[in-house]
């Protein structure tokens, strides 16, 4: 049996302990449908033109877990951002685990989306937010719309800082010997408001496992939303992220995501503007190995006059290892004075790696500010000269320079311990000590 | 009284295309329709050889298991291709020896277009290849070129004289199975030019081709094949023109080059087909094939000045097979009123040291659309390939877009490719800074437009460069200094 009818056959049994009058539940019959009729996307789709789901979905997964796992603290206590004082939403292969979470309803709703959509004291923030923005016709945002029951659910009130950063963070403990995860995670940071999330998935084995994941983000006017993803999986593990922002006037929205693991990882990201004055920043890192894949697509929907997106990634591809960015800047006839910027640059190192970069601007408005910068090359042979005449290794002058080509987008990480970490991360995949902190 | 770019945009959406006359030629025009007996008229037609004739109908096989691609980011009708007439020809047609002998009818159409081919052969010095609707129908300069052992005449004629050359180059480039339109055109080509350039030999002069649709409810299907043998030289112009009509008239035509080891040509195109009136009625398809085969250090270079057309869907390409050589590609686009534009290149490096330029330019105005669509490939062979692109894009007003669509695929490790693209309109900073220095707005956005234009301007050749500034001109008059 292909995976897709498994996908469509086992939502009876999905479907059994739910509410099914309920107006969440119709999302979800709508969605399958959706699934049903379109499948999974294939390169003869333009947005999968550099990445084939074929191999991936060619494999039977186990969709529900069929016993409770349980992590020790001190078996991944490594993941977590230990050095800082967080709210945590952990899950296990899918479960939510009170054990090593950390949840809160003081002044702010840090929780579940199973307690969210069943809940009556949410019902007002479910009817209003939930599956809004996120794509009605993208056939793995609906089949992760078909399947909606567990995720995190954060809710920032006005005029509230988040005090601690929060963490998501999803384990696969390599109990069953496949799973396909699909979690749901709802954001809503209300006018005034900030907030700083972190997101992982994180494989403890190295038993195939596909995340096809959809987080809705919304930020009112004036609030402040910057969403980090560590992106370092074992390379059984791939991940369809499907990311969609929905930025009110005046607001800042930010999503940095640092590729440097996985098998297969994909990217969407979507941002929508309903206000004017709006910040739009979308950074990314990608560091690959081996033959691993990472395909960032982006979109920036300039609906709105005097708004600014500023997208920067940088990629480094080694071994046979395949990059693929395909960004996109749509601006609308009525956003005047839109400011956008798109920019991706890539390294490469070997040569059996790849990068396919698509980067596009659809403009219909005349007095804006677009630009886009692609460039595909190699580390700069006289600046490694330079730094080897001065006696740095070959090998630490490479990675100092790969620090410095990632510079751009780590200095904007705004969490210290955050950007250490990545730090230490990029150092360990390159093989070096530096013996300092950038 | 300050010109301003208000001013610039209205005249804009007003000029009326200057070539639209109809001339009363009597001609022989087949019945309308697409089916493999009116394929086997067209070569009967044209006494073709029974390879060529087989050739045409091997395409219209393939060519009826396709269907028309739909990604381009242009809207419009599509043809149907059973109301064409797929050929039509001046009816006195025989032969001409020389000028004197051509249907002054014609003459005066030329005269009209502003190319008088007396003229042109005494002043400027290009050898022209006309052809009118569907046939060749003068050829100048060919003795002068024929001493140098230049093949350059009508396809027709080369299928003829030269069935060789013909046979062994035709389709290499862009095979019939290609796409869609190239399929059609294998099909039902009626005419076209024919250049063969031997070895070592620099041409002499500027061949060009000039192409115009006459006739009511045909459409044009051309095939040029340029073939320029090792170490050779030659640089080939192409224009073309059609009457006002309120139909849309269908131009699909391939072009193949083949530059050999070391040889060159340089292809130029000043593309000013009927563009529709301003309500966007009528006006050309101009959904065009170009491909070009660059051997080992051979080199390739497009520029091409879009004016014309309502729907413009083309793509100049480079094959770079061999090693070190070089693919360019210059464009400027200029789209108006309802225009439509998806054009660019395609850029294949597979050869060792290739390299390529892309410059392209786009200008939209009034109500239209206009998309840089490209494609940059580094096969995985392809060492040290160095590519550099840029498209700018200028709007004029609000009521237009400008997209780029670049497709940049990297296979090799020691490629070095860059990509720029920005999007803006005239700056009003721009104009402050030239009027502060005494020069008014009409003069100003006159410098920008050009200064903006100049780099591809600048790579078209002198006999062209007046014609392309005429051009412009139409598109943009009051603007180019």
């Amino acid at each position: 049996m292909e995976f897709k009818e498994k996908l469509i056959s086992s939502y009876l049994a999905f479907e059994e302990d739910l509410d099914l009058l309920d107006s969440v539940h119709q999302n979800r019959a709508k969605a399958l449908k959706v699934f049903e009729k379109k499948g999974f996307p294939s390169k003869k789709d333009e947005s999968w033109k550099y990445t084939s789901l074929r191999a991936l979905v060619n494999f039977d997964y186990a969709l529900f877990p069929r016993s409770e796992a349980s992590i020790e603290l001190k078996e991944v206590k490594k993941y977590f951002l230990y050095d800082t004082d967080t709210y945590k939403v952990i899950f296990i292969d899918g479960v939510y685990s009170p054990f090593l979470s950390n949840t809160t309803h003081d002044g702010l709703d840090v929780c579940l989306m199973s307690a969210a959509l069943t809940k009556p004291k949410y019902r007002n923030l479910i009817n209003t937010y939930f599956n809004k923005i996120a794509s009605l016709e993208e056939s793995l945002t609906a089949l992760n719309t078909s399947y909606t029951k567990e995720g995190a659910f954060i809710y920032i009130p006005k005029k509230t800082v988040a005090e601690k950063p929060i963490e998501i963070i999803h384990f696969a403990s390599g109990k069953e010997h496949s799973l396909w995860l699909q979690p749901r995670n709802l954001i809503v940071v209300d006018k005034n408001s900030q907030v700083q999330i972190i997101e992982r998935h994180q494989s403890l084995k190295d038993h195939p496992v596909v995340t096809n994941s959809v987080t809705e983000v919304y930020a009112h006017e004036e609030a402040f939303v910057d969403y980090y993803k560590l992106q370092n999986d074992l390379t059984s593990a791939s991940l369809i992220d499907n990311t969609y922002i929905q930025q009110a006037k005046n607001s800042h929205a930010s999503v940095h995501t640092f590729s440097l693991g996985g098998k297969l990882v994909r990217n969407n990201l979507r941002y929508y503007h309903t206000g004017q004055h709006i910040l739009s920043t979308l950074k990314g890192v990608t560091i690959l190995e081996g033959r691993q894949h990472v395909d960032h697509s982006t979109m920036v929907h300039h609906s709105h006059p005097n708004c600014e997106s500023h997208q920067d990634y940088k990629g480094i591809f080694s071994e046979r290892s395949e990059g693929v960015f395909n960004g996109q800047i749509l601006v609308e006839k009525i956003a005047q004075k839109t400011n956008a910027f798109q920019q991706n640059n890539n390294v490469l190192l070997d040569d059996k790696a790849t990068v396919n970069s698509k980067p596009q601007l659809e403009i219909y408005a005349d007095d804006v500010k677009c630009s886009h910068g692609c460039t595909i090359g190699q580390m700069d042979e006289e600046a490694l000269f330079y730094l080897r005449s001065r006696g740095i290794p070959k090998k630490e002058a490479k990675a100092l320079m790969t620090y410095a080509f990632a510079n751009n987008v780590l200095e904007s990480v705004k969490l210290p311990s955050l950007k250490k970490r990545i730090n230490g991360q990029i150092a360990r995949k390159l093989g070096v000590n530096l013996g300092f902190e950038l | 009284m300050a010109y301003t770019e208000e001013e610039l945009k209205k005249e804009l959406e007003t000029k009326e295309y200057e070539y639209g006359f109809y001339t009363d030629i009597e001609s022989d025009t087949f019945p309308v329709g697409l089916n493999e007996g009116i394929i086997r008229k067209i070569s009967e037609k044209k006494d073709e050889p029974k390879w060529m004739t087989n050739w045409r109908l091997e395409a219209f096989s393939s060519f009826k298991k396709m269907v028309e691609p739909e990604w381009s980011n242009v809207k419009y009708k599509k043809p149907d291709l059973q109301k064409i007439s797929y050929y039509s020809a001046p009816k006195q047609k025989p032969k001409y020896k020389s000028l004197d002998e051509v249907d002054p009818e014609l003459l005066k159409t030329f005269d009209k277009l502003g190319i008088s081919i007396a003229e042109q052969k005494k002043l400027s010095g290009v050898a022209v290849d006309i052809v009118m609707d569907s046939v060749s129908v003068a050829t100048t300069f060919r003795d002068t070129l024929a001493k140098k052992g230049i093949i350059f005449c009508s396809i027709s004629e080369a299928i003829q004289k030269h069935p060789e050359l013909v046979k062994r180059y035709i389709g290499t480039v862009i095979p019939p199975k290609d796409n869609y339109y190239s399929a059609l055109n294998s099909a039902v080509f009626t005419d076209g030019s024919f250049c063969y350039i031997p070895k070592g030999v620099r041409c002499p002069m500027e061949l060009s081709t000039y192409f115009r649709i006459n006739q009511a409810g045909t459409g044009q299907f051309e095939r040029t094949l340029v073939i320029a043998d090792e170490q050779s030289y030659v640089s080939y112009l192409e224009g073309c023109t059609a009457p006002s009509r309120d139909e849309n008239q269908l131009h699909a035509a391939v072009v193949e080059l083949i530059a050999l080891d070391d040889a060159e040509i340089k292809y130029s195109t000043v593309q000013n087909w009927f563009p529709g009136d301003k309500n966007g009625k009528g006006g050309v398809f101009n959904f065009v094939t170009k491909r070009g085969l660059c051997h080992n250090r051979s080199k390739i270079s497009w520029t091409q000045v879009e004016t014309g057309s309502a729907v413009t869907w083309k793509y100049p390409s480079c094959v770079l097979k061999g090693d070190n050589s070089i693919g360019e590609f210059y464009s400027i686009a200029v789209t108006n009123n309802f225009q439509q534009a998806d054009t660019g290149t395609k850029m294949v490096h597979l050869g060792k040291n290739t390299r390529s330029t892309i410059i392209s330019k786009g200008i939209s105005a009034g109500k239209s659309q206009n998309s840089y669509r490209g494609l940059v490939k580094v096969g995985s062979r392809a060492k040290n390939a160095r590519n550099f692109s840029q498209c700018d894009s200028l709007l004029m007003g609000n009521n237009c877009g400008a997209h780029t669509f670049p497709y940049i695929e990297a296979k090799n490790n020691s490629a070095q490719i860059e990509h720029e693209a920005t999007t803006s309109k005239i700056g009003e900073d721009q104009i402050f800074y030239c009027n502060q220095r005494g020069i008014d707005t009409e003069k100003a956005i006159a410098l920008i437009v050009n200064g903006f234009s100049k780099e591809v301007l600048n790579k078209l050749p002198m006999e062209f460069a007046v014609e392309a500034q005429k051009l412009l001109e139409i598109s943009l008059e009051g603007s180019v200094g």
